[in-house]
């Protein structure tokens, strides 16, 4: 379920990172959280990002999520299919639905994301507290 | 109590079920000191036919059966019956907010035929549910244009309406927007010379009234390509939406913020009204107030609901666009009706009438000697005429004739002292003109 | 619709919608509209008729209005009174709504607002000619000042929001004159959705407080979060649980001492009017519904009126035009306030709202209180009869509502919206779902003094019957309403693809 190639952040993004790009979306749990997405608001191609600043947010009819920035860097492409059709982020969020591709500013920062493992023991222990 | 539907019987009966001694037992949540030991000191009760003498005391001590020549911002019109026979339905008058989309089709449909026909008379895309009325319409218009252009500053003809602007000056005091007013030229209309480039480009948006508070119309069309060319937007108002029954709507403007009351929505003294905003489809996000929206249930069956709820208070809290909540759906409803009884033909009609009535008050006034008329550019239903005498004076006179007279500019515009805007709408009989303009002329020949 | 449908078909179907009935069917007012009708007819122009395009010129004009209505004057009674039959109404029945106080509307307020001299009058004639609408406003006044204790009012804002941020203004205008405006508010994280947005436009910072395990503000670690950049706290007393705050003293002293002040959301006033007097404990800024304690329509969703009341300290900055009464016995309006915050609207208020919000409370006079006292009963009666079958989450006493949760029902997959909607098979409007957010799965049930024994009786069993169902049959449940003209709606796709207006 969790690509084990990506990481994880406790605000339930992902990153995949090929060099020194990063592609970063929200992950299955937080698409299931949320409901049927109907909007996405992405920032700009040129952004500049600290790790933890929120870009933009995803909606669905009920209720509104921001999206923080797993890593520091510059936004250079962000995902045209969204604001077209923003049920891919329900459909495939780990896949088609990205949202922003980054270059890094810092390579390091991403060690201090969880892993796939790490992620899936982390929401498993959210889905406990909830039923509690 | 009549509003009360309980017997003392029963009220017994409920108390043992609940298992309380006495209804004090309910309280006691209540700190003891902070508890009333004596009812409070209010007048009544009334009866029903009591209620009724009061009000109809106090409607005896106000200008009951005057006849009228202000604007200003609140137009007399004429209303049909059918719309209080319907707005007084229980189903409409006494309904909740339609968040409980299944049971309120009747409340959500009106609100989309309301849109519609607010977005038909602005020649804009899309139009909202309301807002509580112009003032505050205009408000939350100028910092939508803020949020679009990321600007932080506006420029506002000072020929909109002078209440407007102090309640713009008022929200915006404390969200680091300033403010910047622009003078009129001797059209009346705003003086296009001061709107300069440098000026356009620092600006979020251009502000105007047409009919502005003086009655002149403005050129829109010229106004939006200025501001267009230096990014800044052209935000509209407009307090007399009678004027759109035969007045080139505003299509060029980015956001029309306009007052619904002369559509059918009584004076009142003052409220309540109706206000609303209306857009370019692109700008639907950043809008306030609630929409309605059209969809479907499982079964394919056309049904309407409230929309993009996420930029309102309930969901987004400190983030939405306005903290707006119950706004003014029951006149958006009186509007409706209105405009559905008139028609495309009868609006047309109305506003003509405004327009023959204005010119030939004009006329009877400006035979008087020493009365002029006040700026050159084109009027609807109001105009500006200067006086040789104080209008406060002319005022106190023609009250005693039973004439509530024009609105004096100089209360709110102290370099146009002696100037007064005279309203003539189609409910103001041709002989109650003679007489206003007999009355005035006689006014100005006795001497003070 | 299936045209072909035979009658015992479109009978066998349980959502009424299938009928052939017109009322069922009715379309929009354009669908209607045919070149040529009229529905209102002005008396001719008794003056020389201008030609707009001589007077205006040809850049000034419009083409005639494409789309607009032109429907005859029985097609608009018609049209207004099938579609007003698809709605729910407090003439009809209970709403349960959760801090909405869906009390009856009396005619007689309806009937008085409309009388030749009160609604015909311009809010910018003179005083002398305007007596009696400024006493209706200074009679309201001196009655809504009386039930909270406090010393002054402004009756201008549009709604509750609207005074929210009145309130906060003057708030504001208070610390600024005393040296320092301060840089945030205190909010429960009880409190309703216009509390914070208001905070943010009054340029303040809104922090958020966790209510404590009683569902209250934690005054325990309170001070704590009162340092010397608190400007207020805003609270709503009885809380959104339907709880009074029963340490308000301690809150509001603990807020005093530090220079700040106490903001009251008045939203449950219809618990306290007539038995205490915010004024009393510590209040020193709040505002009143009007279209919830004070009886006004609601009317699909206004107009309303927020009136805010304000200790003695707060009077100065009140918002222009105060309504006054001068030592002659006249009243005015006073535009002459040089420390006022401003204006927060055009004119004086909702005055056609005012107006009925005093014929309610003339009324009442000082029985005011039986009407608070019903209310309470009516809240507690209902819990009493629930609690067996819902959650009850917070288990303090109720004052005028009470909230349950859905935790229950959800273990059979049914959550608090579909309780709701099921509700509606009943004859009853659903309760307030999903809020306050404190409660996950909120039922929020707020049933006024207008609602008789039987009535009660009636929703006590219809919530019996459907946490039954939810055990039984949850099926049935997750998919009402099945007896409305429409179902449930996809409310996903009027957000994706937004249809905001009809087009030819």
């Amino acid at each position: 379920m969790y690509p084990t190639d990506y990481r994880y952040t406790k605000e339930h993004e992902w990153i995949k990172t090929e060099g020194a790009v990063g592609t970063i979306g929200i992950t299955d749990y937080a698409q299931a959280e949320l409901g049927d997405v109907v909007f996405v608001e992405l920032p700009k191609v040129g952004a500049k990002m600290k790790a933890g600043q929120s870009f933009g947010t995803v909606e669905s009819v009920k209720a509104v999520s921001e999206i923080f920035s797993p890593i520091s860097g510059e936004v250079i492409e962000t995902n045209p299919a969204l604001s077209d059709a923003p049920e891919k982020i329900n459909s495939d969020p780990h896949g088609a639905a990205w949202l922003v591709k980054m270059r890094l500013a810092d390579p390091s920062e991403i060690s201090g994301l969880m892993d796939a493992a790490t992620y899936q023991a982390y929401i498993a222990e959210k889905a406990r507290e909830h039923s509690a | 109590m009549r509003y009360l539907p309980k017997s003392p019987s029963e009220r017994r009966e409920m108390l043992e079920a609940i298992g309380a001694a006495s209804v004090d037992q309910l309280f006691q949540s209540v700190p003891e000191k902070f508890r009333l030991r004596e009812p409070l000191p209010l007048p009544g009760p009334l009866s029903e036919v009591e209620i009724i003498q009061y009000f109809q005391a106090r409607a005896a001590e106000n200008a009951r059966g005057y006849t009228s020549f202000l604007g200003a911002g609140v137009y007399s019109h004429l209303r049909s019956v059918v719309t209080d026979a319907l707005v007084q339905r229980g189903e409409f008058l006494t309904s909740y907010t339609p968040y409980q989309a299944e049971f309120a089709q009747g409340t959500l449909t009106a609100i989309f035929e309301f849109q519609t026909l607010m977005c038909q008379l602005t020649g804009q895309e899309v139009a909202n549910a309301s807002m509580y009325d112009g003032s505050t319409a205009l408000t939350e218009a100028v910092l939508m244009a803020e949020r679009l252009t990321s600007r932080h500053h506006v420029l506002i003809a000072c020929s909109v309406h002078p209440e407007y602007r102090q309640v713009l000056a008022t929200y915006a005091k404390n969200l680091g927007l300033t403010i910047e007013e622009i003078g009129y030229s001797s059209s009346g209309q705003v003086d296009r010379a001061a709107l300069t480039p440098e000026k356009l480009a620092a600006t979020a948006a251009v502000i105007v009234q047409s009919p502005n508070f003086f009655g002149v119309l403005e050129e829109l069309p010229a106004l939006a390509e200025s501001a267009h060319a230096h990014g800044a937007l052209l935000v509209t108002t407009i307090t007399e939406a009678v004027s759109l029954g035969i007045v080139r709507p505003p299509a060029e403007a980015d956001i029309v913020a306009m007052e619904g009351q002369a559509l059918g929505v009584p004076p009142s003294f003052g409220g309540p009204y109706v206000g609303v905003i209306a857009t370019r489809e692109k700008f639907v996000r950043q809008m306030p107030g609630r929409l309605a929206g059209q969809t479907t249930d499982a079964a394919g069956r056309r049904g309407f609901v409230l929309t993009l709820a996420t930029r309102e208070q309930h969901i987004r809290r400190e983030k939405a666009t306005s903290n707006i909540c119950t706004n003014e759906a029951l006149y958006a409803l009186v509007a409706t009706i209105h405009l559905c009884l008139l028609g495309k033909e009868g609006l047309r009609e109305m506003a003509a009438q405004n327009l023959s009535k204005a010119r030939f008050a004009l006329a009877e006034l400006e035979k008087i000697p020493g009365v002029r008329r006040v700026f050159s550019g084109p009027t609807f239903n109001e105009f500006t005429l200067e006086f040789q005498r104080s209008v406060k004076l002319i005022n106190a006179a023609l009250l005693r004739e039973k004439i509530v007279g024009p609105f004096a500019l100089g209360t709110k515009y102290p370099e146009l002292t002696k100037r007064a805007l005279v309203c003539v709408t189609e409910t103001i009989p041709r002989a109650e003109i003679e007489r206003f303009a007999a009355a005035v002329r006689r006014i100005l020949e006795t001497p003070v | 619709m299936n045209p072909k449908a035979t009658e015992t078909e479109l009978a066998a179907d349980t959502n009424v919608t299938a009928s052939r009935h017109v009322s069922r069917n009715e379309g929009l007012i354009f669908e209607k509209s045919a070149s040529g009708k009229r529905g209102m007819e002005i008396p001719p122009l008794d003056v020389p008729a201008v030609d707009p395009a001589t007077a205006l010129g040809r850049d000034f004009l419009r083409d005639s209005i494409e789309g607009f209505p032109e429907v005859s004057e029985i097609e608009v009674i018609r049209h207004f009174t099938r579609i007003s039959s698809w709605n729910y109404a407090i003439d009809l029945g209970m709403y349960p709504l959760g801090s909405c106080t869906m009390k009856y509307n009396p005619r007689v307020n309806e009937f008085v607002a409309r009388l030749d001299g009160l609604g015909t009058e311009h809010p910018q004639q003179p005083a002398e000619a305007s007596q009696g609408c400024l006493r209706i406003l200074d009679d309201l006044q001196k009655c809504l000042l009386a039930i909270t204790g406090m010393d002054a009012a402004t009756l201008q804002p549009a709604a509750g929001a609207q005074g929210e941020l009145t309130g906060l203004l003057m708030i504001r205008a208070y610390l600024e004159s005393q040296g320092n405006p301060r840089k945030k508010v205190l909010i429960p994280d009880s409190a309703h959705g216009t509390n914070p947005a208001s905070v943010v436009i009054a340029g303040y910072e809104v922090q958020n407080i966790k209510s404590n395990e009683r569902g209250q503000i934690d005054t325990d670690h309170l001070r704590e979060f009162v340092s010397g950049d608190v400007a207020a706290l805003m609270l709503t007393n009885p809380s959104t649980l339907g709880v009074f705050e029963e340490r308000i003293a301690e809150i509001a002293a603990i807020l005093h001492q530090r220079g700040a002040l106490v903001y009251m959301d008045g939203a449950n006033m219809n618990a306290l009017a007539g038995i205490t007097r915010p004024g009393d404990f510590g209040v020193d800024v709040m505002h009143l519904n009007l279209h919830k304690t004070f009886s006004t329509p609601h009317g699909g969703g206004g107009p309303g009126a927020g009136p805010v009341m304000v200790k003695k300290i707060l009077e100065p900055f009140l918002p222009v035009p105060v309504v006054v009464r001068k030592e002659n016995g006249q009243y005015a309006l006073d535009q002459n306030r040089p420390q006022a915050i401003g204006r927060v609207r055009a004119y004086c208020g909702n005055f056609g709202v005012l107006l009925r919000a005093l014929a309610y409370t003339l009324a009442y006079g000082p029985g005011i209180r039986q009407a608070t006292e019903d209310a309470v009963v009516n809240a507690n009666y209902i819990r009493k009869h629930l609690e067996d079958s819902f959650d009850l989450p917070y288990n303090l006493p109720s004052m005028h509502e009470v909230v349950f949760s859905d935790a229950r029902q959800k273990k059979h997959g049914v959550h608090t919206m579909d309780i709701a909607k099921r509700l509606i098979d009943y004859g009853f409007h659903p309760y307030t779902t999903a809020f306050p957010l404190i409660v996950p799965g909120a039922m929020m049930i707020e049933p006024t003094e207008s609602e008789s024994k039987e009535e009660c009786d009636l929703f006590i069993s219809a919530m019996r019957a459907i946490a039954e169902e939810a055990e039984s049959n949850p099926e049935l449940v997750k998919t009402a309403p099945h007896s409305t003209r429409v179902g449930r709606l996809d409310e996903v796709a009027a957000a994706r693809k937004p249809i905001l207006r009809w087009k030819p």
